[in-house]
């Protein structure tokens, strides 16, 4: 069934049966822009489940969600916005997957006085000199976990490391992010095109060099082709890289090919804390699928616009956004605190994909970095 | 660079050519004897990808998976031939362009509705995982060993096909003129569902080997759909033997440029930015190819000049 | 004729349609109107060459995108207050939209000249591939130009200035880019039945005949060639302009054949038929789209049945067969 028609019945419904306490805050109407069909479909349905699912235990009958997708195309993102602010009247705005979306929507949204959570994309233009008031990042920003990953190959003591990304503005900020925290020597520094999915080329120079480590983000359908063709090619060398090429619904594409790789997270399904746990279980319970991070992005999202809610009304801007700042409510991640541009300030893991029984997953092995906030909050003037 | 490298790379850019090769030969076949511009053909190389994770996923078989490709993908390609494609032979380029755009959607997203958003996985039979040493010390996977091998068997088949059969005869004739080979007796509807079910076939049988080690997700097989055109255009519309040598052609430019044009970038520029200069330019390098065979020949290397 | 009655409805219904949705207070109603409209515009430029001159041409996209990206580099120059050049000329960025419609005209002309003197030599299914493969080449230039936002692309967080009238306010918007259709529309009527456009319409259905009575079809065919890049650049920088945002995705083959689609859609060669086009697919969408998660398999479904059975795209159907294909 649409998911949009079903949340608004269970809205509807709610709010038929609540009492007049209800009467007492206005309603506060979400929009969600996110990927809901084509390739990167998978993220955009993780973070709107995460989400609905939050906004269902909440009981809260105040609030109406309205999905549309952009199908991973920017103008389509921009338009619907535009009919979000214009026609919905919406007062959060969120959703977004892709960075490039992203900055297509977002800074003219916050221009034009509308509140946006980011439950993914973080790009750094965002966080440092185009940051604003009004826009508040639940997830990480994008250089965060590539830091993490660069600092856990340093205490590894990987000295040489061989490191891949497609050519677009985010993997040269992986690259970036990286090599920040990465304190040995570069076998090689390769840009793969965007969508390609023959890596033949790039393993074979890798093979060639002297690296003892390889550093690679290729989200989506290209870290699939990698994990696959690099358990074939018989190189063997350690593989570091960010959860987004090992996300619980990449990894059953992957099989095999991926275990044993270290892969950094700011979020993983056995973190010990009771919200986490009984958040995957009740993911797993209403979905029949167990969450990835993109999904504890997504309700974490809507448990921060809650707690929001429960302390302001949104009519009251400044009020809403201080309660906004103050991030108080029980995150999937344990504590949680937004740092002055408004990015979490944050512990990233180390994973190792493992399998369990039948199903291939993450298993947390430590800490890489603790309370680690992004470079550009320094840019940013608030 | 050592020697190794470059003789791996050359291996390599063969591969992705004889894979290019099979997704063309349908596509050129198509084309020159039905003069049809099939925009779906990307969409059966999908359905190939689709059929045989699911098969092999029930079945534990990596060969019948292969053989569900095939199936599926000829199913398919029959099904759209008689139901839609058998309209439009005699109409416009441009409505046969509309049409398949159309079938494109409805794939896509009727896979989609189908199996989920989710990527699907498959993999390679563990008798042909790994590498094998090949001479001069480079070991090289033996599965893409095996693509090329099927690749190359593929290619005399449908050489012997086209050559030295009654269907190859036909499908010669009817290439050269439609209507003579229409008076002279030949069921055309049934010789022309043959061609586009065996091109669907070849089609869904590259999205089968390929998606082993690449990844099984709607809007595989877009990609793919271009750099095929690129080669029947740079090998000549309808022959075979030019898919062939385009196919070859692209893969080994694509491989190599990849290869040495941020090399010959980082000889004056720095460490990233002669990356991204050489990456943004081996992407561009086919179609650079493609203009510059187009300009020399222009219909392709084997093409008919008429 | 049925053709007129339709295109006078078309041309009059839309804007009262906007008309309509300014008194009603739906400012996201007229913003797809102006959507329409200038998808319309593009389509235009593409049905000059596609029907009148037979140029099938599938990297149209390049000049839909190089209009942008002009509207864009200018205009974020402008709100950064840095020069483009600063030596030995000094440009500076501008705001202004004559300005930036000027230079996306001649930008993209010169585009079109360089790109159609060498695809010309082609023709049938090459000339559709090497027009491809110049667009996919633009398309990663933008991609890795890391200046301008490469895949990210540019944001511009105001709309450009046109002396006189407040741009941000929808309805106005839309009248400026309606008005750029209703001119182009009246030029390319004149061109059809001008003597360039007969002997361009002679030299496609016939270059061999054409040319034993002197005409010259390559010289025909680049000029319409550049007229036509020249107006599809224009919808580019308009389109940069109504999303406040351009990226490399204008310059895809994926948008190269939306525009076709529109055009065929609408119907080959017909005056109003990108018009046309454009606003089923966009009606389509907007209907389909709240129906289902997979309204992708509606819309294809719908697209087929209108190739298969309606000759002549939608003002085939409904305007009937053309009398003269002029």
């Amino acid at each position: 069934m649409n998911p949009r028609i079903a949340t608004l019945a269970a809205a509807l419904a709610m709010a038929a049966t609540a009492t007049s306490t209800a009467l007492m805050a206005a309603p506060l109407k979400v929009g969600m822009i996110t990927t809901l069909s084509g390739g990167g479909a998978g993220l955009g349905i993780d973070v709107r489940d995460g989400f609905l699912l939050a906004v269902e235990q909440s009981g809260n009958p105040d609030i109406e969600v309205v999905i549309e997708d952009d199908q991973r195309k920017p103008e389509i993102a921009v338009q619907l916005a535009d009919k979000m602010i214009q026609s919905e009247k919406v007062d959060v705005l969120t959703g977004i997957i892709f960075s490039n979306l992203a900055m297509a929507v977002v800074p003219s949204a916050t221009a034009r006085g509308t509140f946006y959570l980011s439950p993914n994309a973080g790009p750094s233009a965002l966080a440092g000199r185009g940051c604003h008031a009004d826009y508040f990042n639940v997830a990480w920003q994008n250089d965060a976990l590539h830091e993490a990953a660069g600092a856990y190959a340093t205490s590894e003591g990987f000295r040489n490391s061989f490191i891949l990304a497609p050519n677009y503005p985010a993997g040269k900020d992986a690259l970036t992010g990286y090599q920040r925290l990465f304190e040995g020597e570069l076998a090689g520094e390769v840009y793969t095109q965007l969508g390609q999915t023959d890596y033949a080329a790039e393993l074979a120079q890798i093979r060639a060099s002297d690296a003892d480590s390889v550093f690679f983000f290729l989200p989506g359908g290209m870290g699939i082709s990698f994990l696959k063709q690099y358990a074939n090619s018989g190189i063997g060398l350690p593989l570091v890289g960010p959860a987004f090429s090992f996300d619980q619904g990449i990894l059953q594409a992957v099989g095999e090919a991926a275990l044993g790789v270290r892969n950094t997270s700011q979020w993983n399904k056995d973190l010990d804390n009771e919200t986490n746990a009984a958040f995957v279980q009740s993911f797993e319970a209403a979905y029949g699928r167990l969450p990835s991070l993109y999904a504890s992005q997504g309700f974490d999202t809507a448990n921060l616009l809650l707690s929001a809610m429960a302390v302001a009304d949104v009519s009251d801007r400044d009020a809403f956004r201080e309660a906004l700042k103050a991030a108080d409510f029980d995150s999937t991640r344990g504590d949680f605190a937004f740092g002055s541009n408004h990015h979490p300030i944050q512990d990233i893991h180390v994973r190792e994909v493992v399998k369990e029984g039948d199903v291939f997953t993450n298993r947390t092995l430590g800490l890489s970095l603790s309370d680690h906030g992004d470079v550009y909050a320094a840019d940013c003037e608030l | 660079m050592s020697n190794a490298l470059i003789a791996e790379q050359v291996l390599n850019g063969v591969q992705s050519g004889v894979v290019l090769f099979l997704m063309a030969a349908g596509l050129t076949l198509v084309f020159g004897v039905m003069g049809l511009i099939n925009l779906a053909h990307g969409s059966l190389f999908m359905v190939g990808a689709f059929a045989a994770a699911v098969t092999a996923a029930t079945t534990g078989s990596f060969v019948l998976g292969l053989v569900a490709a095939l199936a599926a993908a000829a199913a398919a390609g029959a099904l759209i031939e008689v139901l839609i494609l058998r309209r439009l032979y005699q109409r416009d380029h441009l409505d046969q362009v509309l049409a398949t755009f159309a079938l494109i959607l409805i794939f896509s997203e009727g896979v989609r509705w189908a199996f989920g958003s989710f990527p699907l996985f498959l993999d390679i039979p563990s008798a042909l995982s790994g590498t094998l040493m090949l001479p001069g010390d480079i070991p090289y996977s033996r599965y893409r060993l095996t693509l090329i091998g099927i690749g190359l068997a593929v290619a005399a088949a449908l050489y012997l096909l086209v050559a030295h059969t009654r269907l190859g005869v036909r499908v010669r004739a009817g290439e050269d003129d439609r209507e003579m080979i229409a008076a002279l007796g030949v069921n055309i509807d049934r010789l022309y569902t043959t061609v586009f079910a065996l091109g669907a076939a070849l089609a869904g049988l590259a999205g089968a080997l390929v998606g082993a080690i690449q990844s099984v997700q709607v809007g595989m097989g877009e990609p793919v759909l271009i750099l095929a055109f690129v080669v029947i255009v740079i090998g000549g519309i309808g022959s075979i033997r030019g898919a062939f040598v385009g196919a070859l052609l692209v893969g080994l430019t694509d491989t190599l440029g990849r290869l040495f044009l941020p090399a010959l970038f980082a000889l004056f520029m720095d460490g990233p930015a002669a990356a991204s200069a050489g990456s943004a330019l081996s992407s561009m390098s086919i179609y650079l190819l493609m203009v510059a065979v187009l300009i020399v020949r222009p219909t392709g290397l084997f093409g008919s000049r008429t | 004729m049925r053709e007129r009655l339709i295109n006078a409805l078309l041309l009059l219904g839309v804007p009262l349609f906007a008309l309509w949705a300014q008194v009603a207070d739906e400012p996201f109603m007229i913003t797809l109107a102006t959507k329409v409209a200038i998808l319309a515009l593009a389509g235009t430029g593409l049905n000059l060459a596609l029907g009148q001159g037979g140029l099938v041409s599938l990297g149209h996209a390049a000049f839909f995108g190089i209009g942008g990206y002009a509207m864009g580099i200018l205009a974020s120059h402008a709100q950064s207050y840095t020069p483009l050049l600063d030596g030995p000329w000094v440009i500076e960025g501008t705001n202004s939209m004559p300005v930036i419609w000027l230079v996306a005209l001649i930008v993209s002309g010169l585009a079109a000249l360089a790109i159609g003197a060498l695809s010309l030599r082609t023709s049938g299914v090459y000339f559709i591939m090497i027009t491809l493969a110049f667009g996919q080449m633009f398309y990663y230039f933008a991609i890795s130009w890391p200046a301008y936002g490469g895949e990210d692309g540019l944001s511009i967080y105001v709309r450009n200035a046109f002396p006189g009238l407040d741009t941000l306010d929808p309805i106005q918007f839309f009248l400026i880019v309606w008005a750029w259709l209703v001119v182009i529309l009246l030029l390319v009527a004149s061109l059809s039945r001008s003597p360039f456009g007969l002997a361009l319409n002679a030299a496609r259905q016939s270059p061999l005949r054409a040319e034993t009575v002197g005409i010259r079809p390559y010289r025909l065919q680049l000029t319409v060639f550049v007229l036509s890049g020249m107006i599809t650049g224009l919808a580019g920088a308009l389109y940069a302009d109504l999303n406040r945002f351009v990226s490399p995705s204008m310059l895809s083959w994926q948008t190269s054949g939306e525009i076709m689609v529109f055009v065929i859609l609408g119907g080959v060669a017909r005056l109003c038929g990108p018009l046309a086009g454009a606003l089923v697919f966009i009606l389509l969408e907007q209907v389909l789209g709240p129906v289902s998660e997979f309204w992708h398999i509606f819309l294809g479904i719908i697209l087929l049945l209108i190739v298969l059975f309606a000759r002549g795209g939608v003002l085939g159907l409904v305007a009937g067969r053309e009398r003269v294909r002029v």
